[in-house]
């Protein structure tokens, strides 16, 4: 009697350890991630993963009942490590999806990758404008935003501001020509004048050849700045004894690079659709956690990346922890709304997000002010004004937009330039 | 006896090789993509040989063919309003043959371009020579950045997908590797009938007393100039393969760093045998590929790796693996010997 | 095309210059140590970024942001190494020396980790926190420089004794240590001080500009120019006047000759790789107050310092002026001028100029 209890018991609970074997087998989400952890990007390769691993340690590497296993591949920061990193993450890891990238050309160079392995491709940072407006790759979805989408807001802002007469300073590669032909557009719209268009080259240390050719009367100064050039150029800037305002793009003097800066950056006005001094509670307990994990001010990279893992995890519950069918996956991504820590989010049907865009001011904040339990007196992106629920198209409608070519260094052309 | 031990050696890498084309298609599909890879750079690498450790040349500046024959080809595959190159390439692949076209193509310009610096270069020898050849690959380099008209600049050119040969599809993983398989055992064939040639001892005399050669009435100059070409046409070879198993093309392809890590794979398998090289290009791909997985800071071990390469080859006098693998055979052999 | 007003063209002028003098600092460091030892250092970016990052590390010591201990416990942990090894080379080979000292260090690592909890290799090799520094002490920034120099010149000293000396006069050996150097230096101090853009903030009279009819000069620019001609003089003099300078230029001219009437070449190769690491150092502070200290930065600016000792010929004093000029006019004037060709603008007079002649400008051989 006890003899065949216990063969029972050794039964019920051999068929239980296998069905749970197999059922943790098959309740895996593989995540494979890519960003540039050595080289001239490494730190903010850092803050999109440290963004995104905040997120799952936060729930225990767990979505429901899926286990997440998180694969971190280093890009170095070129565009054709990524397209490797890709493939070994899709062939050799087996993953479900993959994420990541940093600049637009990487947005660009992985996209097919996506499509020719059917593994969807989830991007919080590469913006370049295309992937979700005339190029559309079915395994992408992008949870981040376009180069042009908070350009639009910010000539709105500038000609409000009274600025007529403009030049604009770009990085010269696309998501330079998409974030400055983006602010053209809506500021000649609104008949506003650019009147000088600078493509500094990827990467410049010195904008010595660049500087004297900005007209000292300028109304402002429309900037894109990435990496190391963000904080080159207004210290160069007012150095050459410029006065006139900056405004500009996301990277200009996100917080990836604002605790680097010094009093030249005051009042420097930038358009994202995030900032660290957003005065909402949930964004000041990330920034609090962010800073309590990591010694550092979240920047825009941390955010968005934290957000993306967020709306996978919200995607999955939707369809029930389903895991086998990418299209799936992906149409849930599509289709949810999440209220994330940068505000309410929703992807428009073209693929890209649709989100409130802040304009930031550059200010010293004097004590612990924000109650954030970051380092008093410091820089911070203060958000002046907030344009809600903004599209990649704007106020256009998507046909409208469309028409036209997607932002290049010669669209829209420089019609008022002297 | 010489003529036993070479057929021998033969015999052994072909039997490496048969065993690669065996074993590969069993392997995961990331092993796969990683033995191609290493094929193609095992072509780089052996064109470099044919320069470094045949004629004593070192260049520093080989990363230029294989960066011109990339973008040459991805420019025939994707600039859809230039009729000479486009329009002669859909033509082709429409009876297949558009990958023939692509190779042609690709080392034309790849040859254009050795013949032209190793013109400036040859003149120079020595640390000069490292200097021209590094400064001229730097202008590829300025080209494929700043001449975006042409080379897409920071963006790069992502190609829509492999050509087909002769009808047959080269979209799958194991067909390219069977390709990539076959381009290298073809140059490693026609490598090896250059180096065996009169004229690869030729390279080898100038090598080792460039005077006396001059002396016995060879062109030096020429000898030089064509073993620079060959190298170059090779190289662009590599490039044509590197556009086809990538299918995209950026500037960080034609840094410096690409002519460096071919060095090394030379330096590291054992330079003036082809096939060390080869041996080189598997174990500097395949530490790339793993050690960036396991350890964040990989770069710092790579250089490490990197100088006690040259350490161990300088001076200890151990040409890379394999003259390692045969000074260990000869003093086992001189051991066996002495106890005869 | 840009037609330019008189007015730009000054401006431009006096931004050239100063490019021109941070290229000067940088390439005549090279030009150096190619002239007298033959080595194409492709290591020296990367010595520009260390002692930019050195720098930074040293004013926040003194300025109590950052603890000096861990650097202590390095020199203390390698000064073991160091002591271990010459012991153990004295008595077998060096090689062997080298394979029992790590292996050495792989037991006595674990062992320690399993018994005391104490991970070795954090002593061997420390991360450092590091922040930009905003508010700048005139003094304690010299003093930080200073030291951060003298640092740089002595790891410059320590890599030609223990690496680039064996190899003699194999070029080719010497320029892959070099490159496999410039992977270390780089990805060393994206470990020790992690990957954030730093900058100095300027001292009081560099951080202003001073504007004279309608045109501002920032005083940063003259700053650089300053300390350029000041290096150059210093150097010219060095070469020409002094002892040292002297056997250089007969170790450059016949190092046969030079080891024939009793000059130890050795301790002039050393020396020399010292100044060099020195100049690219001095450059790495003034660059990095400029356009700030990141990983990449070498890798970047590399290119540059090779157009200049290219066109002006590889060690040539007077090539590394001249070459530095030209480009940093190039580098600004083409940029203005032809933005889509900026950089060919600055290799295609390169090309010309080796083809015409291979040796530079003013290279001799």
């Amino acid at each position: 009697m006890k003899n065949r209890w216990f063969a029972f018991l050794a039964a019920a609970g051999l068929a239980f350890a296998i069905s749970a074997g197999t059922a943790q087998a098959a309740k895996e989400v593989r995540i494979g991630f890519i960003a540039p952890m050595t080289g001239i990007f490494a730190q903010i390769g850092k803050d999109m993963s440290n963004g995104f691993k905040m997120y799952l340690e936060q729930n225990n590497y767990k979505m429901g009942p899926l286990k997440v296993k998180f694969i971190l591949e280093d890009s170095t920061g070129k565009p054709a490590v990524n397209v490797r990193k890709a493939i070994k993450l899709i062939r050799r890891d087996k993953v479900h999806m993959f994420i990541g990238g940093l600049l637009a050309s990487t947005g660009y160079a992985l996209a097919p990758v996506a499509d020719r392995n059917k593994v969807p491709y989830i991007s919080p940072v590469p913006a370049a404008d295309d992937l979700t407006q005339r190029k559309i790759p079915k395994y992408f979805v992008r949870v981040g935003f376009t180069s042009s989408q908070n350009s639009h807001p910010l000539a709105d802002y500038a000609y409000d501001q009274g600025y007529r007469k403009i030049v604009t300073i770009g990085a010269d590669y696309a998501f330079g020509y998409e974030t400055i032909g983006g602010f053209q557009r809506q500021f000649e719209a609104r008949g506003g004048k650019i009147i000088k268009k600078i493509w500094p080259k990827l990467g410049t240390k010195d904008f010595g050849p660049y500087l004297p050719q900005i007209p000292k009367d300028a109304d402002a100064v429309m900037t894109l700045m990435v990496g190391p050039m963000s904080l080159a150029f207004p210290k160069q800037f007012r150095a050459a004894g410029f006065k006139n305002p900056m405004l500009g793009g996301v990277t200009s003097a996100d917080e990836f690079i604002l605790p680097a800066m010094g009093d030249e950056a005051l009042g420097y006005v930038t358009a994202a659709q995030y900032s660290a001094a957003l005065d909402t509670p949930k964004n000041k307990a990330f920034v609090k956690e962010y800073n309590k994990r990591y010694g550092k001010m979240a920047s825009y990279y941390s955010e968005t990346d934290y957000t993306a893992a967020q709306w996978i995890h919200l995607a999955y519950k939707k369809i029930g922890w389903d895991t086998s069918n990418p299209l799936k996956f992906l149409k849930a991504l599509r289709s949810i709304r999440i209220d994330a820590v940068r505000g309410p989010l929703y992807i428009d049907a073209y693929g890209n997000v649709v989100q409130n865009s802040y304009i930031r001011k550059v200010q010293r904040v004097s004590g612990d002010r924000l109650g954030l339990g970051v380092k008093p007196d410091s820089l911070w992106n203060m958000v002046i004004k907030t344009y809600p629920a903004v599209s990649q198209f704007y106020k256009w409608s998507p046909e409208e937009f469309l028409k036209q070519p997607v932002y290049s260094k010669k669209f829209p052309g420089c019609k008022y330039c002297q | 006896m010489g003529n036993n031990n070479q057929r021998r050696r033969i015999l052994i890498v072909l039997g490496v090789f048969v065993a690669l084309g065996i074993v590969t298609p069993f392997l995961d599909s990331f092993m796969q993509a990683l033995v191609t890879e290493i094929l193609i750079f095992g072509i780089l690498a052996m064109s470099l040989d044919i320069l470094l450790g045949f004629t004593g040349l070192a260049s520093l500046g080989h990363g230029a063919y294989f960066g011109v024959a990339s973008y040459a080809s991805a420019i025939v595959m994707t600039k859809a309003d230039w009729t000479w190159t486009y329009g002669i390439y859909t033509w082709a692949s429409s009876s297949g043959l558009g990958i023939f076209y692509l190779f042609i193509f690709g080392i034309i310009v790849a040859i254009a371009f050795s013949a032209f610096f190793g013109f400036l270069a040859i003149r120079a020898t020595g640390v000069y020579f490292l200097m021209i050849t590094l400064s001229l690959a730097m202008v590829i380099w300025g080209l494929a950045y700043r001449w975006s008209a042409v080379t897409e600049g920071d963006n790069g050119i992502n190609v829509p997908g492999r050509p087909s040969l002769l009808g047959i599809s080269l979209d799958n993983d194991i067909t390219f590797f069977y390709f990539a398989l076959a381009v290298f055992l073809i140059c490693l064939g026609i490598l090896y009938v250059v180096v065996q040639s009169p004229f690869g001892r030729t390279l080898v005399g100038i090598r080792e007393r460039e005077e006396r050669m001059e002396m016995l009435g060879y062109n030096v100059w020429l000898h030089k100039y064509l073993a620079f070409i060959i190298a170059g046409t090779f190289g662009g070879v590599a490039g044509v393969m590197w556009t086809l198993f990538n299918l995209f093309v950026s500037p960080p392809d034609v840094e410096l760093i690409t002519s460096a890590e071919a060095l090394f794979m030379v330096a590291l398998g054992g330079p003036a045998t082809l096939i060390g090289p080869v041996i080189g290009s598997a174990i500097i791909r395949t530490l790339q590929q793993f050690i960036s997985i396991y350890v964040e800071r990989w770069p710092l071990i790579l250089g490490a790796i990197y100088i006690m390469t040259i350490m161990l080859s300088r001076l200890y006098g151990v040409d890379g693996i394999l003259g390692f693998a045969s000074k260990l055979r000869s003093s086992t052999a001189a051991a066996s010997n002495s106890q005869d | 095309m840009i037609s330019l007003s008189l007015s730009n063209v000054i401006e431009l002028s006096f931004n050239s210059l100063s490019y021109a003098a941070l290229l000067f600092l940088l390439a005549s460091g090279l030009s150096l140590i190619f002239g007298v030892m033959r080595i194409v250092n492709l290591a020296h970016a990367a010595i520009f970024l260390f002692a930019g990052y050195i720098a930074l590390e040293f004013y926040n010591i003194i300025d109590g942001t950052t603890s000096i201990m861990p650097r202590l416990m390095q020199l203390i942990a390698w000064g073991i190494v160091y002591f271990a090894w010459t012991g153990l080379s004295r008595i077998s080979t060096e090689a062997r020396a080298c394979i029992s000292l790590l292996l050495a260090y792989v037991v006595l690592e674990i062992l320690s980790t399993l018994l005391f909890g104490v991970r070795l290799y954090e002593y061997l090799f420390p991360t450092i926190a590091v922040k930009s520094v905003q508010k700048i002490n005139f003094f304690m920034l010299s003093a930080a420089i200073a030291a951060a120099v003298v640092m740089v010149a002595l790891g410059g000293m320590f890599i030609e004794r223990f690496f680039l000396r064996r190899f003699g006069q194999d070029t080719l050996a010497q320029v892959l240590v070099t490159i496999g150097f410039a992977f270390i230096l780089q990805d060393g101090s994206l470990y020790t001080w992690g990957g954030d853009n730093f900058i100095f903030e300027k001292p009081w009279p560099l951080n202003a500009s001073t504007v004279i009819g309608g045109i501002s000069f920032p005083q940063y620019r003259a700053f650089m120019i300053i300390v350029a001609v000041v290096v150059a003089i210093v150097l010219f003099f060095g070469i020409e006047r002094t002892r040292l300078g002297a056997i250089m230029r007969a170790t450059v001219d016949d190092p046969e000759m030079a080891r024939g009437v009793g000059i130890n070449t050795n301790i002039v190769s050393m020396s020399i790789f010292a100044i060099g690491a020195l100049l690219a150092a001095i450059g790495g502070v003034v660059g990095g107050a400029f356009f700030g200290v990141y990983p990449g930065v070498d890798f970047e600016i590399l290119p540059y310092a090779f157009a200049v000792v290219f066109i002006g010929g590889l060690g040539s004093f007077a090539g590394a002026v001249v070459g530095s000029i030209v480009v940093g006019f190039m580098e600004n004037f083409g940029t203005a001028l032809f933005p889509e060709l900026s950089y060919f603008a600055l290799v295609a007079p390169m090309a010309i100029i080796l083809a015409v002649k291979p040796t530079g400008l003013f290279g001799k051989g």
